[in-house]
């Protein structure tokens, strides 16, 4: 670990360990599978076999009849309550339960009740339901072709699988640079779909007391309160009289954000049937029917001078969208923050469109720790350099660092409106190229390809020398939305609030929005406060994931727990400490405005004496001392906290990779991570974060995908289709740190949860063509599995979201 | 059928089907949930457990296989308030986030360690690369294992207490 | 997680008893050993017996030993103990090169060499290196045993000679001196099945071959062997030409398909590349040149 610049000297922050992992390594951790409630029943849904077809019956009699099946839910039931369809987080709907068509295989037909969850299981296959095969739309190029099939018949008027058309930036210039540049080159290249799959599934436990009439939903969610408001729009409860639990959580990656029919249909089940309902995803159900992530058919333009001066970017993207549009991104942004395409650099114009297509597949599109798509904008704009860089043949290292935004650029506002908040770019690209010895590798790589094309490969067998590539990827990501004013969900602003009470001993009770999925909260969040008021971390209990407990606030997702609920934090604390100052001032019989607050203390500036801490404030607070006018006792605070602007972590990533010619087989060496995240409240998280981040975008690179058949059918059903980075395919991950805090958070952080999962696929991308620089290779899109390496080669690369034939 | 297992020293008869994973009889029977499960197919992890002598993916035994068997879960690896050098070593190093792969990766260390006290890396990488950990990247949970291997102690011997705190040391 | 639909379930407390309760439960019955390739077809209800057996209480099939100028290994061996096995990677370096990349160290701790052979994936790579190694397969019924060639073992996908009333218990091969072995594999990642996979043993009389095997896994090869490429060896010079040209040999024999985990032409492509690999690897071996790994 190599750092330019120190965090805080002293206080609180620091590699602190966890306070949750005290349950978790004895195995008391406490997920939604590890509830069990007195009567409970469990739920299984009935899927669609086939990806588009009109359902014309189903006869659920044998179900009904399985004796321990206590009710068995279609469309029909459904609809008879208005919960058929529920709305989805862009505008759209969805089906719960399909009533006329299934739109993807996998969907939700109906769902079974039953005392155990073998029963459940049984009495699905009891269900008969007739189908009337349909033409699915399987290619997203041909999803707006004349003749394709409508899939979303159920929206009045519609009459093509067009979603949305969006652009961003200033066409009419771009396409004046673009007519005048020296250099214009073109790329296509496809983000497949992926999954999140975080290794905990989807589920919940749905408790309506029939006597108080609240209901409690135990759920694996990314966003407690969203949920909240969500279920009291869709069902119709009050929404104080719905309580959302979101326990430990098996890690979500945006696979949590967003409500499945499974958790309505929870719901209704326990409604009926007057028990609580369990509902646990299966593994399968979990890859073919929730939120995907990615599934951008890109075409990237960039303009150059001859001397390797960008200038400019234009971009076409086709985006799958599946056949509900259920993407979970901010209101306006219909392609999340793709609009952020322009990067690290320093352009003069830049434009995108976008159009959004229905497919016959699941629906989701934002999801996977992309931070609302900046992963594909990221990947497009380091894969174009990279291009551009073969073209110009120079080094991509140099050419980044030429185009780098520099640091008296900052704030920057970008071509297409974004402005960024603080960065030193050059400094953390060098960084990374000293840890890497990048002069050296470069050399060892042209010393082999040296001795290959002076000695090519002899027949004795042994395993040729293999291909050595360097890729890098500088990424700046845009995270902790958002500005209320122009950032909502479903027209929830995105603000977040915070709660926090100091005991009279002096320990304290903060309750946020946020929701921990293995990020680390409990701690981190602690030490936020702890550093604000000269309290041990260990004195601050962090209250969440439950919303009779905790304000109102947007959730954890796009990298936005420390940019927006770390901020309310920090602000609830000084809150705190300012009452505070008012009560110290009555015990030192000072006035407010000659106390001081250092080192954890309010002192009457200038007297050598000890002041107050904290713990005495807070007994004194809730004593019978004397207070002014107009000042409560105790000491606590609320806060909102509206962030004025994203922030803007950003990194230089290097991967060394070898790639064997004659399989295709690719090996990651090395791979060396420089982040900047501004201000690190707990290194050794922010670390393990990006640890996390970098298998995530290996992963992506080189195995991860969720192809269709021509008939629809998903590829990618299971752990042995789906596959996940192990610890063998993993290097031991090298990672180095600048600090550049942000101006406009109270304590100088931005987000960093999603940074690696952002930058590193390009980095291993660009790596692999690399090494494939001697064939002529230019391009070839995700997964780089050995046959597309191979294929790749040949000079007949494979179409990776279809099925290979 | 009637089945006895011996979970974690104690003996514990039940009627179940046959068909029942044992990774089910153990949370939803025993109520053991420390032991997860990840998908269908064997691959994943979160459910490692010991039969007997050796770590399996509890989801792809039956119950009724284990009759007449030992098993070893994660609630057994602390010796009362004694934590296992294992799960010092994975709070330590920071060797996991969300936990859900935890309970599985710590037995497989466990097992390791018995086996080969002194392992390096790259057995250790292959040692659990048959489970899937979402959130470390591995590199921290190889760590933590290295750390449990340099602290690991005969058992009975008297162990650093295993709850949160800010004095923190030795981590990478 | 998915679960099984319901069955019955035996236990075995010998070969014999097994052999009964398969005669009885009758066709719809199966054999449980490690479960590993069953239970997720079972979990998936891809697979759903009437009947299990389990024949893990049958310690009498697991074993590894030499006799007879055999090694012999009982079926119910499991893929660790083969792959903890000196003795078996003494004499077929093959044997462990395929175990290391079998699945997964957990997997193999309960997963039973039987298991994966009756199994009879198309892609299974102990099938491969035991078509490679020409091995006998043992095959016990009520009325006694009989040997089954490795390469006259399966009958189709997921179809073996075993019948519904049998047990496959023993898997022998001869040891011949002058050997060498290796096995070839490439994945799409660890612990996933192969995209192809070759196994190669050679038999050498000082730079001669005296005889060669190959084996094939998940390219479409007729009894999972190459034996045209095994034929252009036999008795020629173990030259780097010879390999290469058995590789082509190989490869042009194949009938492979596509699928998620690679087209066609690139798994023809892989079986010549990774036979030949396994040859040169298999002649150091016999060459003695590097002992156990490359």
């Amino acid at each position: 670990m190599s750092t330019v610049t120190p965090n805080f000297p002293n206080g609180a922050y620091g590699p602190i360990r966890r306070k949750e992992d005290a349950r978790f390594i004895r195995g008391k951790g406490c997920y939604v599978d590890d509830i069990q409630l007195p009567g409970m029943l469990h739920g299984a849904v009935l899927r669609s076999p086939v990806a588009h077809a009109r359902i014309t019956a189903i006869d659920t009699s044998a179900a009904e009849a399985h004796p321990r099946v206590r009710a068995v839910i279609t469309g029909e039931t459904l609809a008879g309550r208005t919960l058929a369809w529920m709305p989805t987080l862009s505008q759209d709907v969805q089906a719960v339960l399909a009533t006329d068509k299934v739109r993807f295989q996998g969907q939700e037909v109906a769902f079974v009740v039953a005392e155990d969850r073998y029963a459940a299981r049984d009495a699905l296959e009891l269900i008969d339901v007739d189908y009337e095969p349909l033409p699915p739309v399987v290619d997203a190029h041909h999803a707006l072709d004349p003749d394709a099939p409508v899939i979303r018949d159920d929206i009045e008027g519609k009459a093509d699988n067009r979603i949305f058309d969006w652009e961003a930036g200033d066409r009419a210039r771009t396409d004046e640079i673009f007519a005048a540049a020296d250099v214009v080159l073109a790329q296509d290249m496809l983000y497949p779909r992926v999954h999140p799959a975080p290794l905990e599934t989807c589920g919940t436990v749905a408790d309506l007391d029939p006597v108080t009439g609240k209901l409690t939903v135990w759920s694996t969610s990314q966003a407690p309160h969203a949920h909240r408001t969500m279920y009291a729009l869709v069902t119709g409860l009050p929404e104080h009289k719905i309580r959302i639990i979101s326990p430990d959580v098996g890690g979500g990656f945006g696979n949590k954000v967003g409500i499945y029919p499974g958790y309505i249909c929870a719901v209704v089940g326990s409604i009926i049937t007057g028990h609580p309902v369990k509902w646990m995803e299966d593994r399968s159900e979990n890859l073919m029917s929730t939120s995907f992530a990615r599934d951008y058919h890109m075409h990237g333009e960039i303009a150059a001078r001859r001397d390797g001066t960008i200038l400019g970017l234009r971009v076409k993207v086709l985006a799958d969208h599946g056949a509900f549009n259920g993407a979970a991104q901010p209101t306006k942004f219909p392609a999340g923050f793709f609009g952020v395409f322009t990067g690290s650099y320093g352009l003069t114009t830049a434009h995108c469109e976008v159009t959004g297509v229905y497919t016959n597949k699941a629906p989701g599109g934002v999801a996977y720790s992309c931070s609302f798509r900046i992963t594909e904008a990221v990947y497009l704009v380091e894969r174009m350099v990279d291009v551009l860089a073969r073209e110009l043949d120079v080094d991509p290292a140099e050419l980044r660092m030429k185009n780098l935004l520099r640091p008296a650029q900052f704030p920057y506002t970008s071509a297409t409106g974004w402005e960024y908040d603080s960065g030193d770019y050059p400094r953390a690209l060098r960084l990374a190229m000293d840890i890497a010895d990048y002069p050296e590798l470069r050399r060892e790589q042209h010393e082999r390809r040296q001795r290959a094309l002076a000695a090519p490969p002899a027949g004795d067998g042994a395993k040729p020398d293999r291909l050595m590539g360097i890729g890098i990827s500088f990424f700046t990501e845009a995270v902790g939305a958002g500005p209320r004013g122009h950032m909502d969900i479903l027209g929830l602003g995105m603000a977040d609030g915070a709660d926090l009470r100091v005991h009279p001993t002096g320990k304290a009770v903060l309750s946020i929005s946020v929701q921990t999925q293995g990020q680390g909260h409990e701690t981190t969040f602690a030490q936020i406060v702890a550093q604000e008021l000269g309290l041990s971390p260990d004195d601050v209990e962090v209250v969440h994931g439950d919303t009779d407990r905790t304000p109102f606030g947007l959730g954890t997702y796009g990298s936005r727990s420390t940019p927006v609920s770390g901020a309310a934090a920090a602000i609830v604390s000084r809150k705190v400490r300012e009452r505070a100052r008012i009560v110290a001032a009555a015990m030192l019989e000072a006035s407010a405005d000659d106390l001081e607050w250092t080192q954890g203390r309010w002192r009457v500036r200038g007297d050598p004496g000890p002041g107050k801490s904290i713990a005495e404030i807070a007994m004194a607070a809730h004593s019978g001392l004397e207070l002014p006018n107009g000042v409560e006792g105790h000491l606590d605070a609320s806060t909102v906290y509206n962030p004025p602007n994203l922030t803007f972590p950003f990194g230089a990533y290097i991967c060394v990779v070898d790639v064997d010619p004659d399989t295709g087989e690719v090996t990651v060496r090395r791979f060396i991570a420089v982040d900047d995240c501004g201000v690190r409240i707990n290194p050794m998280i922010v670390e393990g974060q990006v640890h996390g981040g970098l298998a995530d975008g290996l992963g992506m690179a080189l195995m991860q995908v969720i192809a269709f058949d021509s008939d629809g059918n998903c590829l990618g059903g299971s752990f042995m289709d789906y596959l996940l980075p192990t610890s063998m395919e993993c290097p031991s991950w090298e990672l180095g740190a600048t600090v550049t805090p942000s101006p406009h958070h109270p304590i100088g952080a931005k987000g960093v949860g999603e940074s690696a999962t952002v930058g590193s696929p390009a980095a291993v991308v660009n790596a692999v063509i690399d090494a494939l620089a001697p064939f002529g290779v230019r391009h070839a899109d995700m997964p780089l599995t050995p046959a597309a390496v191979w294929r790749a080669i040949q000079g007949r690369p494979l179409r990776t979201d279809l099925a290979i034939t | 059928m009637r089945v006895t297992l011996t979970v974690n020293d104690a003996e514990h008869t039940a009627d179940v089907e046959p068909r029942l994973l044992l990774i089910h009889f153990l949370r939803d029977h025993l109520g053991l949930t420390g032991s997860h499960w990840g998908c269908d197919t064997s691959n994943c992890g979160a459910c490692v457990v010991w039969l007997d002598e050796t770590p399996v993916k509890s989801c792809t035994v039956l119950t009724a296989m284990a009759d007449g068997h030992r098993v070893r879960t994660v609630e057994d690896l602390a010796r009362g308030t004694d934590l296992d050098p294992v799960q010092q070593g994975f709070s330590e190093c920071h060797g996991l986030q969300c936990g859900f792969c935890t309970p599985g990766m710590m037995m497989t260390a466990r097992w390791l360690l018995d086996r080969q006290p002194d392992p390096s890396a790259d057995e250790i990488r292959e040692a659990i690369s048959g489970q899937i950990c979402r959130c470390t990247g591995y590199e921290n949970i190889i760590r933590a294992v290295l750390w449990a291997a340099k602290h690991d102690r005969p058992p009975g011997e008297a162990g650093e207490p295993g709850a949160a705190g800010t004095g923190q040391e030795d981590v990478g | 997680m998915q679960v099984p639909a319901h069955f019955e379930y035996e236990r075995a407390t010998s070969v014999a008893h097994a052999l009964a309760l398969l005669a009885k439960f009758g066709p719809e019955c199966r054999v449980l050993a490690g479960g590993h390739s069953l239970i997720p077809m079972m979990k998936l209800r891809l697979a759903q017996p009437e009947t299990l057996v389990d024949i893990n209480d049958l310690a009498e099939l697991a074993y590894l030993k030499v006799e007879g100028g055999e090694l012999r290994m009982g079926a119910l061996t499991r893929h660790a103990e083969l792959l903890g096995s000196a003795l078996a990677g003494r004499h077929f370096p093959i044997l462990h090169d395929a175990e290391r990349v079998i699945a997964d160290p957990i997997v193999r701790n309960r997963g039973t060499i039987g298991g994966s052979l009756c199994q009879a994936d198309p892609s299974e790579d102990l099938t491969a290196v035991f078509a490679a190694v020409r091995a006998t397969m043992v095959v016990s019924g009520a009325g006694g045993s009989r040997t089954v060639p490795a390469r006259e073992f399966h009958l189709g996908p997921y179809e073996t000679v075993v019948a519904h009333d049998e047990l496959l218990t023993e898997i022998r091969v001869p040891i011949r001196p002058g050997s060498g072995s290796a096995y070839e594999k490439v994945k799409r990642r660890a612990g996933d099945w192969p995209v192809g996979a070759a196994g190669a043993a050679l038999w050498l009389d000082g730079d001669t071959i005296t005889d060669a095997g190959i084996g094939l896994a998940a390219v479409g090869a007729e009894h999972f062997a190459a034996a045209e490429a095994e034929d252009s060896l036999r008795g020629s010079a173990a030259t780097g030409d010879a390999f290469s040209q058995a590789g082509q040999i190989a490869a042009e024999h194949c009938h492979p398909v596509s699928d998620q985990r690679g087209p066609a032409d690139y798994r023809r492509h892989l079986a010549a590349v990774l036979t030949t690999r396994a040859l040169h690897r298999a002649l150091r071996r016999a060459k003695g040149t590097t002992c156990g790994s490359r």
